[in-house]
């Protein structure tokens, strides 16, 4: 789960981290209230769950309040990247020295957090990992015993040997640290965190994902989660125990199991169409669960076809059977539906789908090929 | 022979009363694995179907049964403990089903494991069988065979898909092994190709991959350096939008890592064929694996 920039802030300056002046706005006149609390130059930040805000025109610097109104009125409701912008972020302008990267991630090839430092700041730290790999210091961090203050030190003193920014950089490393292990987090990221003109340091922008699995346990991080900013269908999906991710095509797909439903989508693909959807019903054959997941593919006017791909192994087939039955008696499905139904009980399955609309197929490639077929005939 | 589990697995299963830790020790037993024993806290005294000794805690039932493996159905917020505990009693290999647990608590977890000489199999995942011997987890036993092929993957079903073509195909396994899903687990293909390399029952190995991570791109290269037995792969989510977890918490093509385009350039730089296809996987193991050829041949 990813949380806003100025959600994450309230998180680090509750923790002691430096972060400058700012509250978020949902209107102009908001903005334009708070730029004049806050006093001076402002920059006005799009709140969005998007990397790249800037280069989209969604952060502008105000030098004063009728550019605050001008930018705040451009920014809300902008598009980025196929998000609206509901919110902006009204924070104290910086004078800004000197940027740096700093963040630590859970690094799956060490299976521990790692910190990511670099004295590249302010600018897309994979662009800079693909670019100029010398300038990023990495160091990994024993999850037994957490981050020492010798290490933080370390990685200060390998990009500046400013006194104010290695002491800042270091207490701002071991705060990270905590702050990671306190929220569940997978990425913390202070980018850029500055040195001021006056030699003072800050994070200028803060970054904060949560680990989905430990949402359980952090209930004021799940209390800010921004739904507004997630694909309706997808939060439906999930409340409903299923992984449904839309994408462009026009297939759908209904699978049971996360790595048999990539594996079609790609079939889809391979035989020359393209999936409308990425679906795992997961290990059940809940008629319930069957129709829900109907409903979101069909909520999708580019799907000309349905895939149904299951394989029975502790779950049987003729139980999955009954529940799509059931689920196309409840719905009027106007688009072909083709089923292959293989593993366990599969005979019996056949039988049973025998006389429906349905389009049964024996092997995924069959079902692929003829859900393309019948995908194309829609057009 | 076989890699992981065989004959003479004991097994302890944890979360014996549940509802999914009921149902497939049932699945278990009638295949054969030696359940030895239970442990659901609270309910030490009680037996299983009748005949397999519930006990308050492992190390009890260690204790008593002399169990050296345990499998784990607890739900995602106590399995981290339960592997643990299932380490401290003695088990030597644990195997953890549970989907959803925390990755840094994962993190601990797997140094506890590896400091303590163990070896775990998961989270989130389907767990082992080595056919004719022992079944350890949740994967579906009809569709096995005995024989020399060893399957390892980090999916359920896709993994089902695969083992079904082969034992269709008159090729039986040695071993499948699911890895799981998740981005931090206790067993990788690495640990799993080395033991399939000196599993002398095993002649040829697939390995079922998908997007997230780079344990692919470190397994080519094993392969490349290491392995003398033809191996076949295939790389799940080649359609899979970059930053989108796909069902899979390790799924997830992030910062331009862990592209299935990635891993398949690894694989074939490295001279490991890679399915276009699940059906792909006999044909092209057809190529280097002589049993598989005979079996086409003779379809």
């Amino acid at each position: 789960m990813k949380v806003h920039e100025y959600q994450a802030k309230e998180i680090f300056a509750s923790h002691g981290l430096p972060v400058p002046k700012g509250e978020v706005a949902t209107t102009v006149d908001e903005a334009v209230a708070i730029a004049e609390k806050i006093g001076g130059p402002v920059m006005v930040k799009a709140q969005v769950h998007v990397g790249g805000r800037g280069k989209a025109g969604g952060v502008k610097y105000a030098e004063d309040i009728e550019a605050v109104r001008k930018h705040a009125s451009a920014i809300l409701g902008m598009d980025i990247k196929g998000l609206t912008v509901e919110k902006v972020l009204i924070t104290e302008a910086m004078d800004i020295d000197e940027e740096y990267y700093v963040g630590l991630l859970m690094d799956r090839a060490s299976k521990s957090p790692m910190f990511i430092v670099s004295a590249a700041g302010g600018i897309d730290i994979e662009e800079v990992a693909r670019t100029t790999p010398e300038k990023i210091h990495t160091l990994v961090i024993d999850p037994r015993y957490g981050a020492q203050a010798f290490q933080a030190r370390r990685l200060a003193y390998g990009v500046s040997s400013d006194p104010a920014v290695v002491k800042g950089m270091t207490k701002a490393l071991l705060t990270l640290y905590r702050i990671y292990v306190e929220s569940d987090a997978s990425l913390v990221e202070i980018n850029p965190f500055i040195k001021a003109k006056d030699g003072s340091v800050w994070a200028v922008d803060a970054k904060l994902n949560i680990d989905d699995n430990a949402l359980y346990r952090q209930p004021k991080i799940e209390a800010m989660r921004d739904l507004s900013e997630e694909d309706p269908s997808e939060v439906e999906a999930k409340e409903a125990g299923l992984s449904f991710v839309k994408l462009e095509g026009n297939v759908g797909c209904l699978v049971n199991g996360a790595g048999l439903a990539m594996a079609t989508m790609d079939l889809v693909k391979y035989f020359g169409g393209q999936p409308a959807n990425f679906l795992d019903i997961g290990g059940s054959s809940n008629p319930d669960k069957v129709v829900t997941a109907m409903k979101i593919i069909l909520r999708d006017e580019n799907v000309k076809a349905i895939l149904f791909n299951i394989f029975g192994g502790i779950t049987r087939c003729d139980d999955v059977a009954a529940g799509l039955i059931k689920a196309v008696e409840m719905l009027d499905v106007p688009v072909p539906i083709v089923a292959r139904l293989t593993g366990t009980n599969e005979e019996e399955a056949r039988e049973m789908l025998k006389g429906t609309k349905l389009h049964p197929a024996a092997t995924m490639d069959e079902a692929v090929q003829l859900a393309l077929e019948l995908a194309g005939e829609g057009k | 022979m076989s890699i992981f589990v065989n004959k003479d697995t004991k097994l302890v299963v944890q979360g014996i009363t549940g509802r999914d830790g009921s149902f497939h020790t049932k699945q278990m037993m009638e295949y054969g694995t030696q359940v030895v024993a239970g442990v659901t806290p609270g309910k030490g005294g009680q037996k299983f179907e009748g005949s397999v000794p519930i006990f308050d805690t492992v190390a009890e039932a260690v204790k008593e049964t002399g169990a050296n493996t345990s499998v784990i159905y607890v739900p995602a917020a106590f399995a981290s403990d339960a592997i643990r505990e299932a380490v401290d009693a003695g088990c030597r290999l644990v195997v953890c089903i549970s989907e959803g647990v925390p990755v840094n608590d994962m993190a601990v977890t797997y140094k506890y494991v590896k400091e303590r000489g163990a070896q775990l199999i998961g989270p989130n995942c389907p767990g082992i069988i080595s056919p004719g011997q022992s079944k350890v987890g949740i994967l579906p036993a009809q569709i096995t065979a005995e024989g020399k092929v060893g399957v390892v993957s980090r999916s359920g079903t896709l993994t089902y898909e695969v083992v079904d073509q082969l034992t269709r195909n008159g090729l039986g396994q040695s071993t499948c092994i699911g890895i799981g899903g998740d981005p931090i687990i206790g067993t990788g293909f690495l640990d799993c190709l080395e033991a399939f390399e000196n599993d002398p029952e095993t002649e040829a190995v697939v390995l079922i991959g998908e997007i997230g991570g780079d344990d692919e791109e470190r397994a080519a290269e094993y392969i490349q350096t290491k392995m003398s037995k033809p191996v076949v792969s295939f790389i799940a989510g080649r359609t899979a939008p970059p930053g989108k977890r796909m069902g899979h918490a390790g799924a997830i093509v992030s910062g331009g890592k862990g592209t299935a385009e990635s891993k398949v350039k690894a694989f074939e730089a490295a001279g490991v064929r890679v399915a276009d296809k699940p059906s792909d996987i006999v044909p092209l193991l057809a190529e280097s694996y002589e049993p598989a050829r005979k079996a086409l041949e003779g379809r």
